[in-house]
C-alpha cells in the first residue's frame, strides 16, 4: 500500500489545486476541499485512504476532516469502480418514463448486479437519485456527461462502442 | 403567448456566448446600476417588483436583502443556490445552460445592491457540463470588464466563482450550503442566527436561487413597477416551470404567474396534454417532490370550485387539506396507470437517502417511512401501516433543525390523505401487487377500476 509520501500530484494537478484555493479568503483553504476531491478522483478514479491523507496534507487539515467530507457526499468513489460508471436516475419522474425498465435492461445485458464491476473492468451500473434531467427521462450520467432519452437501442450502441474502443 | 423575461432570447442561437448575449442588450443593467443608481436604489426596485424567492419558499427577495447586517470592515457574501436537487426540478439547469450570462448579469447587480465583493455560485457536482459553461461565461465577463476590480470605473469590485458540490440534496438548504462551502459536511445550522447576520465564515450572507438572482437584471433595466405589473396578486412576474412525467411535452417553460393549471397542462404551448392518448390524468405534484400531491379534481379546481392558477396563493388555497404549494416549480404529472404507493415509496427512499442524519426524528423517521412503504408496495403491508405512516409524519414534522423533515413528511401525508384507497388496495390484494417490479404498470389502472367499483 502506498503511503502519503509516495503520492506525488502532477504539476498540472498542483496548479489546479492552487487555483481552487485562491478562490477563497486567506486561511479558508479548507473551502476548496470538494473541488479538489473531484480533481483527485478524476486523476485516480477513486479516493483511497492515502490519497485522502495527501489532500489533508495539501490543505493543512487533519485527515479526519477529509474522510468526514468524502463519506458524506455521494459523488466520491470510496472503492474502485469500472472505467465507465453508468449512473441511472431511479427517482419517480424518470420511473414514470421507464427508468426502472431501462436499468434492468442494462444490468441484464452486462450480466451484473447493481454496484458490481463487469469482468472486463469496463462498466459499473448504479441507481442514483434525481439528476435534474426529469424532463428528458430515462437518463444516465457517465462521467461528465448526461445521456438522456435512453432506449434499449441507445444503451446497446453506447455499450458496444465502449467495448469496441477497449479492444 | 405569455410575457418572457428569462427565455426572451431563447430562440437566439449561441446565446451562451458573450458576443451574442451582448448583442441582444446583455449587461445593460450593470451599466445602469453602477452609473446611475445607489446600492439602495437597486434594493428598492427589487422590493417594488414584489419578486419572491424562486428556490421554493417564496420569501420576498427585496425584504430578505434589507435584513443583511452591515458591520464596518466585515465582508458580505452573496451565494447563488444552484444545487437544484429537488426531484422534478430542472429549471435552473436550463437557465444556466442556455443563458449563463443572464445569471452573471443579475448577480453583478445583486452583489452591488448588497455590497458584496465576492460571490459564489454553488452548483451541484453532477452538473459538470453546466459548470464548464458557467466558468467560460465568467471568464468572458472578466475579459469584458464586467467583473474584477473597479468595474466600469465605478469603484465597485466583484469576484465571482463557481463552487462545485458533490451530490447531497441537503446542500440546497441554505445553511447546509454554507457549511458545504466552508469545506464541511452539509449539516444545516440552527437558526438564529440567520445567514443575513452570520453566514459564510460568520459574515453576513444572502443565499438566493438562480432564477431569483437572474431576473434582478431585468428589474434593474425595466424598473420594479414594470415587473410587478406581470402576474397576479402577490405572485408577480414570471416563473420557470420544469414539467415531467406522463405529459406529451416534458421540458422547461416560462409562464406568467396566474396562468391556469388546466391551460398549462393541456395547451400545446406548454405540456401538451397527456403522454398516452386514452389515459386520463390521475395526480400532479406541482412544485417539486416535497409539496403535497393532489388528485385531478383538486389540482384543476380549488375545493371552492374556482380554477386553480399557477400562483403562490391559488396553489396553496385550502391549506394542506385540499391545496399544495408552488414550491420550486417542478411540475410532475401522473396518469391513471401510475401507482401512487410506489411513487410515495420512491420519494421516501430519496428522503431517507438524503437526510443529513443530525436530528433523530428525521434520520430514523425517514427510514421507517421507507420501510413501511416498501412493505405495503410489495404486498406485505398490514392494515395498521396506513395510519402508522401518518403518525410517523406527524412526529417528524416541525421537530427538526431544518425544513427537510417537513419536506419528507408532506409527500407521504398527502398521498395517504388523497389516495388512501390505493394503500388499502395494496393491503387487501397483496397477491396482485407482489412482484410487480415496475412503476407505471398498465394493470394498475385495471386493478384499481375493479377495486373502486366494489
Ligand atoms: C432540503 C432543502 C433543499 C433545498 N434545495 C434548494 C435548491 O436546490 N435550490 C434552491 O434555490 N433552494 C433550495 N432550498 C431553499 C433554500 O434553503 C433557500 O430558501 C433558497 O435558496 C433561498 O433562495 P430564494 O429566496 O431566492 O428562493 C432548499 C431548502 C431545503 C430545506
Ligand atoms: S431535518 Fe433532517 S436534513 Fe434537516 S438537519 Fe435534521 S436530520 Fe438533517
Ligand atoms: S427524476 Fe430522474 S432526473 Fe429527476
Amino acid at each position: 500500500m502506498s503511503t502519503t509520501q509516495e503520492i506525488q500530484f502532477s504539476e498540472a494537478v498542483v496548479n489546479r489545486i492552487n487555483e481552487y484555493i485562491s478562490h477563497y479568503p486567506e486561511g479558508r483553504q479548507k473551502s476548496a476541499i470538494l473541488p479538489i476531491l473531484h480533481l483527485v478522483q478524476e486523476e485516480y478514479s477513486w479516493l483511497s485512504e492515502p490519497l485522502m491523507n495527501k489532500v489533508a496534507e495539501v490543505l493543512s487539515i487533519r485527515p479526519i476532516e477529509v474522510y468526514e467530507v468524502a463519506t458524506f457526499y455521494t459523488m466520491y468513489n470510496l472503492q474502485p469502480v469500472g472505467k465507465y460508471k453508468l449512473e441511472f436516475c431511479r427517482t419517480s419522474c424518470c420511473c414514470l418514463r421507464g427508468a426502472e425498465n431501462i436499468m434492468d435492461y442494462t444490468l441484464n445485458k452486462l450480466g451484473v448486479k447493481e454496484g458490481e464491476i463487469t469482468p472486463d473492468g469496463l462498466f459499473t451500473v448504479i441507481g442514483v437519485e434525481c439528476l435534474g434531467a426529469c424532463g428528458y427521462a430515462p437518463m444516465m450520467q457517465v462521467g461528465d456527461d448526461y445521456i438522456e432519452h435512453l432506449t434499449p437501442e441507445s444503451i446497446d450502441e453506447y455499450i458496444d462502442s465502449r467495448r469496441n474502443a477497449a479492444r | 403567448m405569455g410575457k418572457k423575461i428569462i427565455l426572451e432570447h431563447d430562440h437566439v442561437p449561441g446565446l451562451k456566448n458573450y458576443e451574442v448575449y451582448r448583442g441582444v442588450g446583455g449587461y445593460r443593467s450593470v451599466e445602469k446600476a453602477l452609473k446611475t443608481m445607489s446600492p439602495n436604489d437597486v434594493v428598492e426596485e427589487v422590493k417594488k417588483s414584489g419578486l419572491r424567492g424562486r428556490g421554493g419558499a417564496g420569501f420576498p427577495t427585496g425584504m430578505k436583502w434589507s435584513f443583511i447586517a452591515k458591520p464596518e470592515g466585515v465582508p458580505r457574501y452573496l451565494l447563488c443556490n444552484a444545487d437544484e436537487s429537488e426531484p422534478g426540478t430542472f429549471k435552473d439547469r436550463y437557465l444556466m445552460q442556455y443563458n449563463p450570462h443572464f445569471l452573471i448579469e443579475g448577480m453583478i447587480c445583486s452583489s452591488y445592491a448588497l455590497g458584496c465583493n465576492t460571490s459564489y455560485i454553488y452548483v451541484r457536482g453532477e452538473y459538470k457540463f453546466i459548470i464548464k459553461i458557467l466558468e467560460k461565461a465568467i471568464q468572458e465577463a472578466y475579459a469584458a470588464g464586467w467583473l474584477g476590480k473597479n468595474i466600469l470605473g465605478s469603484g465597485f469590485d466583484l469576484d465571482l466563482y463557481v463552487h462545485t458540490g458533490a451530490g447531497a440534496y441537503i446542500c440546497g438548504e441554505e445553511t447546509a450550503l454554507i457549511e458545504s462551502l466552508e469545506g464541511k459536511r452539509g449539516n444545516p445550522r440552527m437558526k438564529p442566527p440567520f445567514p443575513a447576520i452570520s453566514g459564510l465564515y460568520n459574515c453576513p450572507t444572502v443565499v438566493n436561487n438562480v432564477e431569483s438572482l437572474a431576473v434582478v437584471a431585468w428589474i434593474v433595466n425595466n424598473g420594479g413597477e414594470e415587473y410587478a405589473k406581470i402576474g397576479v396578486e402577490r405572485s408577480s412576474g414570471t416563473k420557470l416551470i420544469s414539467a415531467s412525467g406522463n405529459i406529451r411535452n416534458p421540458g422547461v417553460y416560462e409562464i406568467e404567474l396566474g396562468l391556469s393549471v388546466e391551460e398549462f397542462l393541456y395547451s400545446d404551448e406548454y405540456c401538451g396534454g397527456m403522454q398516452h392518448a386514452g389515459r386520463d390524468l390521475k395526480a400532479v405534484v406541482a412544485g417539486g417532490s416535497s409539496v403535497p400531491i393532489l388528485p385531478k379534481e383538486l389540482i384543476l379546481k380549488t375545493a371552492a370550485g374556482t380554477d386553480r392558477l399557477m400562483t403562490y396563493e391559488s396553489l396553496s388555497d385550502g391549506g394542506f387539506q385540499t391545496g399544495t404549494m408552488l414550491g420550486s416549480g417542478g411540475f410532475i404529472v401522473y396518469d391513471e396507470a401510475a401507482c401512487i404507493v410506489r411513487n410515495t415509496w420512491n420519494f421516501s427512499r430519496f428522503y431517507h437517502h438524503e437526510s443529513c442524519g443530525q436530528c433523530s426524528p428525521c434520520r430514523e423517521g425517514t427510514g421507517w417511512l421507507e420501510k413501511v412503504l416498501h412493505r405495503i408496495e410489495n404486498g406485505y403491508g398490514h392494515w395498521d401501516d396506513i395510519d402508522l405512516l401518518v403518525d410517523i409524519t406527524k412526529k417528524i414534522e416541525g421537530n427538526t433543525i431544518c425544513p427537510f423533515g417537513d419536506a419528507a413528511s408532506w409527500p407521504v401525508a398527502s398521498a395517504v390523505r388523497h389516495f388512501r384507497h390505493e394503500f388499502e388496495y395494496h393491503v387487501r390484494y397483496p397477491e396482485k401487487v407482489k412482484n410487480r417490479e415496475h412503476f407505471a404498470a398498465e394493470p394498475m389502472r385495471l386493478f384499481m377500476d375493479e377495486f373502486v367499483k366494489k
